[in-house]
């Protein structure tokens, strides 16, 4: 059994050895590099541009400008194929652009033997521009008049809204209090550790090969077909090991670019490999969020009604665009069933760089504001924001009010209660009552959420998985399911193993993704690979057991049902004794001269269902006033994501992203300047993510459930653990000052803003800290 | 990728003086922790060097008859850190060490081109600084001494001749015997961080009174500073919280710091009074003082 089971990575010796390859280690003769020459301004049209400087250059082998790419808009967003026509991608990007609508907007490119020979064409490339004035601030984007960042667009790039459980104005107006907030995020960046990079080159005439470090390698062919204009069959792509993608991989951006270079140079590769800097401001971030929330509640804790009206701002193409504000809206609509509930939202353009799919899509922002408000509530009241929380939240057996499907599996009050028991809540609580004056002081948060294990039914949800039993006995596992760090390959290997009742080692997976032999998947995203492939993985392993069963009987002449696999052997079925090897039954299979053949099995599953996922922060501060810096002195996360496939792995998810969240909660935001679109800090010592040292230590727990559309129990976990610090902290924060932090990050300056406006800087100054 | 055109190595000190004699547009390169963010940001002043990384004579910490404690320029931090006569004598040079960078850096970065580098915000001036560190430079003519507040020019500019090395740091005995100090390092992040503020105290006490009280800064103006005119001021003072208070809003007479989209001028100087507190406070207990 190795489902639940502790087992290293499937990739952990490669990884920790060095000898894992990743795209920067592959080799190809002759390849060259290219840089993109981007814009110094964030809003204008280039007048003029010149590259024959440049293109003089020795060792600058070719340059391209918007003049010579294909007029052909395409969309980016690493979504499956729709073929709903009003459910497809805004498609508003050229490979090169005249118009600029970001600053680092792409305009020309410049190929060269080196980086250095490119980065000095780049300097060589002269450009005049016509500029229009940057539209950063939603006030100035959505004002009558002003100028569209994409024509005809008014600046929307979509727009929805519903209403469920009822009438939430009729619902507002019986309740007995109703209280407003507004609630905003900022730009905040992926930061994963390895950079974008692709190359591509051609190994026939007409066949385009793309190497790539990317989530979605099979919807990665399908945009690069779709940009150039070419047969999907004429891409291959294949993924290597990544150094992660938080959801900035699922996102075609370089792979369009790398096969039309390969292209227009004969084949000859070509390579991209954005600098940090690059990456941060010319690839994805996460859409900033302003919303606006209306609760209704009674005196005794019952939330009535709860409306919300997001403005979520994509920068300067829509990549992902209007999904996510409507993803964060539906999948964070399973919290609280029991009220009518009504959600609108808005996504518009922006002079800023372009927002796309990150870690939890929405729900960071949308929940942030949902459990600020909640809290904002309970305290009206003067209720412990536990108990508040326990009397709204969901419970199995519920209905979901947006899908109107049945919950399955929800441990969420039980969650809560651990985590309470965890973090001593009611003994600090008392503890901490004398530290709510002074210079510092403490306080506890607590923050809930709801997610979901995948996209269906806005989107397809299709794995697909390959086994072959090896001559040897072992067997061979292929998936579409793509590895990027999160430790798929590894559960899938449990499963199969579980399954089959091989042995753990006796499991391989096949670890590079390539888009000419692996399954049909659409790639890691939306926290849906485990669940997704569950059933595929099911499925499959059960027909390659029957198959190597019926060749057991086959071979012994016993009847049907007479044996069990146990480990490396065939027994029997009723006393367990040792009938033969699976290396004799493989041997067997594959050389007997008369009978049996290579024993597979291959499944492509697509999964109809959508299990919804709970789990939340508690968080316990320390508040030093004069240095305007929060210390988190324990956080704990506990979650319900079924049946726990890889307790270290999952563990590993919690931990990561707990300190993300704590990133996003009191540091991280890429800072714009209002007036020119510059960001100020695309580097990774002015971007402020927490190192090692600034994190304290990460508690997490789960309380399983089993999750009964899933093929083992489980449900998702990768993106979660990063939707509740932000607003645990901000809880704890106004628990220990009083004061309400409505805008991430609570970094030390806008502490020091907000508790100078709240009294709470001491102008003389107390010595005793 | 560095666009580097040369990369002289020097065995001596007298061997890098001449190869910056020879090549007159070339840099030193000691750990390369400052000199290798520039050249990937493609300055092209750096594209010639002359490394003085592995040159022996400048790796060396010791106490002279003098009983001066002098510090070779070509000493790593994670080196200052563990040495036994830096953390016997001076712990706040030590304080200091330890909050630079990251474990990696901290292993590569030298104190020499820590000073040299010129910024305000290196961590180890304002110890330095209060510490009356002087520096020990050779050059073509031989070899001068300068102290360390007249070494710094302006921001990113000190007072190099051409050619020169710096080759140490020395500490006189009057200026650590008997003193106290502490390095209180205010940054966005515990780690890999440039500071927001450093404040250094370096302090003497007799029988509850302030004997001595010397208080730096980095990031508090242009280059590292003292605060002379709080120092006057608290001088022969008696030990006390109304002290510290004191302390705090004379300090802000001194300084200088400006507004930046990394902070404003209001945010430092709140930051300068409070570390201007607890520095003084956490030296004073090292001093025993008890109030
Ligand atoms: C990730 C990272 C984190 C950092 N964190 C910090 C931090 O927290 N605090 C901090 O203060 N700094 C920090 N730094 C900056 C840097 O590490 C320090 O300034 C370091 O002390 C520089 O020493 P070096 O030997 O690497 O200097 P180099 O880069 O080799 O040289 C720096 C300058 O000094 C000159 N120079 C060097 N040695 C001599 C000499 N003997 N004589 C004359 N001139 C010389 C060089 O020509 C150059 O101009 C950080 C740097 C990095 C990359």
């Amino acid at each position: 059994m190795a489902v639940g089971k502790l087992v290293n990575r499937v990739d952990a010796v490669a990884k920790v050895t060095g000898r894992a390859e990743y795209t920067d280690d592959f080799y190809r003769p002759d390849m060259l590099v290219a840089k993109y020459f981007r814009s110094s301004i964030a809003h204008g049209r280039v007048k003029e541009i010149n590259v024959e400087k440049a293109r003089k250059l020795p060792g600058v082998e070719a340059i391209f400008t918007y003049e010579q790419v294909p007029r052909i808009k395409f969309a980016t967003a690493g979504h499956p194929f729709s073929m709903d026509p009003d459910h497809k991608d805004v498609a508003d990007r050229l490979l090169l652009t005249r118009n600029i609508r970001f600053m680092g907007d792409e305009i020309a490119i410049v190929v060269a033997e080196d980086e250095i020979v490119a980065n000095k064409a780049l300097k060589l490339i002269e450009v005049s521009y016509e500029e229009y004035k940057p539209l950063i601030h939603p006030d100035d984007i959505l004002k009558q008049g002003a100028r569209e960042i994409h024509q005809g667009s008014s600046n929307i790039v979509g727009e929805h809204r519903y209403e469920c459980g009822g009438k939430v104005d009729d619902a507002l107006k019986g309740a007995d209090y109703v209280i407003k907030g507004e609630y905003v995020t900022p730009m905040v960046q992926h930061c994963h550790i390895e950079n974008h990079i692709s190359f591509a080159y051609m190994d026939d005439l007409d066949r385009i090969v793309i190497v790539s470090s990317t989530q979605i390698p099979h919807i990665a062919r399908r945009i690069v077909g779709e940009a150039l204009d070419i047969p999907l069959s004429r891409v291959r792509v294949i993924k290597p090991f990544m150094g992660g993608g938080f959801g900035n991989k699922q996102d075609v951006v370089l792979e369009p670019m790398v096969a039309f270079l390969t292209l227009k140079l004969d084949g000859r590769a070509v390579q991209i490999n954005l600098s940090r800097e690059e990456c941060m401001t010319g690839t994805r971030t996460r859409h900033p969020f302003h919303v606006q929330v209306k609760t209704g509640f009674l005196k005794d804790g019952t939330m009535v009604a709860r409306k919300m009206d997001v403005l979520s701002v994509t920068g300067g193409y829509a990549s992902h665009g209007h999904s996510v504000a409507a993803a964060g809206g539906s999948k964070s609509s399973f919290l609280y069933p029991r009220m009518a509930i009504e959600y609108h939202a808005r996504t518009i353009y922006a002079n800023i760089p372009v927002a796309g799919a990150m870690r939890a899509y929405g729900s960071p922002q949308v929940i942030y504001a949902l459990e600020c408000a909640t809290e904002d509530a309970a305290r009206f009241i003067g209720m412990d924001p536990i108990e508040f929380r326990l009397k709204n939240i969901v419970r199995q057996g519920d209905v979901a009010q947006v899908t109107g499907k049945e919950i399955l599996s929800c441990g969420l009050s039980q969650c809560l209660l651990k985590g309470k028991e965890l973090i001593h809540w009611d003994r600090k609580k008392k503890e901490y009552e004398k530290y709510k004056t002074g210079p510092v002081r403490r306080g506890l948060g607590v923050a809930c959420f709801s997610y979901a294990s995948g996209t269906y039914p806005v989107c397809v949800e299709v794995a697909g998985v390959r086994l072959v039993l090896n001559q040897d006995g072992t067997v061979h596992v292929q998936v579409g399911a793509t590895e990027i760090g999160q430790g798929s390959d590894t559960v899938v290997a449990q499963m199969v193993a579980e399954t089959l009742g091989f042995p753990f080692e006796n499991v391989r997976v096949v670890q590079a993704q390539d888009t000419d032999v692996s399954p049909f998947d659409t790639g890691a995203y939306a926290s849906r690979q485990a669940y997704v492939v569950s059933n595929a993985v099911f499925r499959a392993a059960t027909s390659l057991r029957e198959k190597i069963l019926d060749y057991a009987c086959l071979m012994t002449g016993e009847k049907h049902g007479k044996f069990d696999i146990v480990e490396e052997n065939i027994v029997s079925a009723d006393s367990g004794k040792f009938v033969l090897t699976m290396k004799e039954l493989a041997v067997d299979s594959f050389y007997h001269k008369e009978r049996g053949g290579q024993l597979t099995s291959e499944v492509s599953h697509k999964t109809t269902t959508n299990a919804p996922v709970f789990g939340c922060t508690f968080v316990d501060v320390l508040v030093d006033i004069p240095l305007c810096k929060v210390k988190i002195n324990k956080i704990v996360n506990v979650h319900d994501s079924g049946v726990i496939l890889n307790p270290v792995q999952a563990g590993g998810q919690v931990h990561g992203g707990v300190s993300m969240g704590i990133g996003a909660a009191l540091s991280e935001e890429l800072l714009i300047d209002p007036e020119t679109g510059y960001i100020f800090n695309n580097n990774l010592l002015d971007y402020k993510v927490p190192t090692f040292i600034d994190l304290p230590e990460i508690n997490h727990e789960f309380v399983e459930t089993f999750e009964p559309t899933s093929g083992y129990g489980n449900k998702s976990l990768g993106e979660p653990p990063v939707i509740t610090p932000p607003p645990a902290i901000r809880n704890a924060v106004l628990d220990a000052t009083g004061v309400s932090i409505n805008t991430l990050p609570m970094s030390p300056h806008k502490l020091f803003a907000l508790f100078k406006k709240n009294g709470l800087m001491d102008p003389k100054g107390k010595a005793d800290v | 990728m560095f666009d580097l055109k040369k990369n002289i190595k020097a065995e001596t000190v007298d061997k890098a003086i001449k190869h910056l004699a020879e090549n007159p547009d070339a840099k030193l390169i000691a750990g390369g922790t400052d000199v290798l963010i520039k050249l990937r940001q493609g300055k092209s002043e750096y594209c010639e060097l002359v490394d003085i990384h592995d040159i022996d004579e400048l790796k060396f910490i010791r106490i002279d008859d003098d009983k001066s404690i002098v510090i070779g320029s070509g000493m790593v931090f994670s080196k200052i850190i563990e040495s036994d006569i830096i953390k016997k004598h001076i712990p706040m040079l030590c304080e200091a060490a330890e909050s630079l960078g990251g474990p990696q850096v901290r292993n590569m970065a030298t104190i020499g081109g820590n000073i040299c580098n010129g910024v305000t915000s290196a961590d180890s001036a304002s110890s330095l600084f209060t510490l009356n560190a002087i520096l020990i430079l050779k050059g073509e003519d031989g070899t001068r001494e300068i102290p360390i507040s007249d070494f710094y020019l302006g921001p990113g500019r000190v007072d190099l001749k051409k050619c020169e090395v710096l080759t140490a740091f020395k500490i006189t005995h009057d200026n650590y015997q008997g003193y106290f100090g502490h390095y209180y390092k205010y940054a966005m992040r515990d780690a890999m961080d440039i500071a927001t503020i450093g404040c250094a105290v370096c302090l003497k006490t007799k029988n509850g009174i302030l004997k001595d009280y010397r208080i730096a800064y980095g990031v508090a103006g242009p280059v590292p500073m003292r605060c002379r005119e709080t120092e006057k001021t608290v001088i022969n003072k008696k030990v006390s919280k109304d002290l510290l208070d004191e302390i705090a809003k004379t300090v802000e007479k001194d300084v200088n710091p400006r507004t930046s989209w990394r902070a404003s001028r209001e945010f430092r100087i709140n930051i300068i009074k409070e570390l201007s507190k607890r520095a003084t406070k956490k030296a004073l207990k090292r001093a025993g003082e008890k109030f």
